[in-house]
């Protein structure tokens, strides 16, 4: 009763103290002398309005490229995190290439790999591959993002304890079958948050690939920014992508509370 | 399970440990150890902890590669780094301190994981098993909850199914927690004419369920024979000093 009075008192004086601070520093800068100007280039209705259509449909291949890049990374990465855990002597060469890779993909700027393979692979006229700067974009983002995840997998991995795979190992099933229906279970649940996570800065560095001339929604407002000279639709990109990042971080935070939770409560 | 409950013990060993060493690093943990078990026997390892008992099991259960020695199943040599060692773990079950239950797995599931995936059983034949086994140690009412939600007893008791569903030719047990429904399940079992190899601290539970005890010191075993021989007339001065020693504490204490 008074533990919901008090919460109840406490969401009040947030409020009140929020919106306070808020009209503080609206009512500032809209005092400064230099807001009409600021609000002009970047804020300016009519262009807003204008450039929303347009910047929301060339979104469209945003969506698509990350839509496409998450799906193939999924099991890439897990590949690559399960090349990583390999221990027998045989198959070291495949460790040590999943080792490289991902030290490779993780240590270079993302811009970089999309310069190099958008530009300079279709400029071999190799037969056969492809030139379209989208299939390059793909590309890119698949090679770059596949290190991160497969990252993330494999710490999921070696969170769950040695002594589940020794369970699991005693009752006679092969590494494989211990490693498929024991611990990957159990890791996937866990690597759900992070593996979110990086798809937030997947989705954001879809807008790298307009060095590449792909006409998504940031090179969209490129265009039309040195059309009318106007910041505004750089904007209206803006928080198109805050549209989809802000929920899916919000999912993330969530998840993540709710694994922990779990987790306390699954303490013995 | 409905086996003659009149206990026999045969002479050919199921399971024979000879000469058995394993080091961890500059550590000796097991030290020549000459062990057998023969079908419906029940054997119980007693000893201070780190004595060897854990290291013991799980070598016989080919978790640990041993260094020196030989392991025979049924007189066949076997290995931990075996290319069928899979197949000579489906022969053997082993229950651990912790229970090592799988969490993301309903107790069912639990019980059902290794004949369906391991042995190659139907779905629906390997649950039929695994509800039978569940049953048989009063869990049937259990079988959809997740081990978070069970208590210890309940756990262990899962873990043991679970050991069983392989239809081993061997249970081996590390440290049973001796709670009441516990204590009922393995003496059913032993009187069922089971094969176990048993880790425990618990004296009054050795000398009730097993045919032999066998004492371990610095991982060597010092002394075995019957319960009353090990109990009532131990041979060894070490020996009689931890039984002295137990007696004085209480069992607890030597955890």
């Amino acid at each position: 009763m008074t533990a919901a009075r008090s919460a109840r008192r406490g969401t009040l004086v947030a409020v009140i103290s929020t919106l306070a601070v808020a009209t503080v520093v609206a009512l500032s800068i809209g005092a400064s002398p230099s807001w009409p100007l600021v609000q002009k280039a970047f804020f300016d209705g009519t262009y807003f309005s204008t450039s929303l259509p347009d910047v929301i449909g060339a979104f469209a291949i945003n969506i698509q490229l990350f839509v496409l890049a998450e799906i193939l990374i999924l099991p890439l990465g897990l590949l690559i995190a399960l090349a990583r855990s390999i221990t027998s002597p045989a198959l070291a060469p495949l460790r040590i290439f999943a080792t490289i890779y991902t030290d490779f993909f993780r240590g270079v700027p993302s811009i970089l790999v999309i310069y190099v393979l958008g530009f300079g692979v279709p400029a071999l006229r190799l037969p056969g591959v492809p030139k379209e700067p989208f299939f390059w974009a793909l590309v890119t983002l698949v090679l770059i993002y596949s290190a991160y995840v497969s990252e993330v997998y494999r710490a999921g991995i070696e969170s769950i304890h040695p002594s589940q795979e020794r369970a699991a190992r005693a009752l006679g099933l092969t590494r494989l079958q211990a490693l498929r229906y024991v611990v990957l279970p159990q890791a996937l649940r866990r690597v759900v948050p992070p593996l979110l996570n990086d798809f937030i800065g997947l989705q954001k560095d879809t807008a790298l690939v307009s060095i590449l001339g792909v006409v998504e929604a940031f090179k969209q407002a490129q265009i039309l920014k040195s059309a009318n000279f106007n910041f505004t639709p750089l904007m209206t990109t803006a928080l198109i992508f805050l549209v989809i990042t802000i929920p899916m971080t919000r999912l993330v935070d969530r998840l993540a509370a709710k694994d922990r939770a779990a987790q306390q409560g699954g303490a013995r | 399970m409905a086996r003659d409950a009149a206990k026999r013990v045969v002479a050919s060993p199921v399971l024979e440990l000879r000469g058995v060493s394993k080091r961890y690093g500059r550590a000796l943990v097991l030290d020549k150890i000459d062990l057998s078990l023969a079908e419906h026997e029940v054997v119980c390892l007693i000893g201070a902890s780190g004595s060897g008992k854990s290291t013991l099991l799980r070598c016989a259960d080919l978790l640990e590669p041993i260094d020196t020695g030989s392991i025979t199943l049924e007189g066949r040599t076997v290995r931990a780094d075996d290319r069928d060692a899979d197949a000579t773990r489906r022969q053997l079950g082993i229950v651990f301190q912790g229970f090592s239950l799988f969490p993301h797995l309903t107790a069912l599931e639990n019980v059902a994981l290794a004949p369906r995936v391991a042995l190659g059983l139907t779905a629906a034949a390997a649950e039929r098993r695994a509800r039978a086994l569940l049953k048989q140690l009063g869990l049937a009412a259990k079988a959809n909850a997740y081990p978070d939600s069970l208590s210890g007893g309940q756990q262990q008791r899962v873990a043991i199914a679970r050991a069983l569903a392989t239809e081993p030719k061997v249970l081996l047990l590390d440290d049973p927690v001796l709670v009441a429904e516990v204590l009922e399940a393995l003496r059913a079992l032993a009187k069922g004419g089971a094969t176990m190899l048993i880790a425990t601290h618990e004296m009054a539970f050795a000398a009730d369920v097993a045919d032999r005890i066998c004492y371990l010191e610095g991982g060597r075993i010092i002394e075995q024979g019957s319960p009353e021989k090990i109990f009532k007339a131990p041979r060894d001065q070490r020996t009689r000093a931890f039984l002295q020693r137990v007696r004085s504490v209480g069992a607890g204490a030597l955890r």
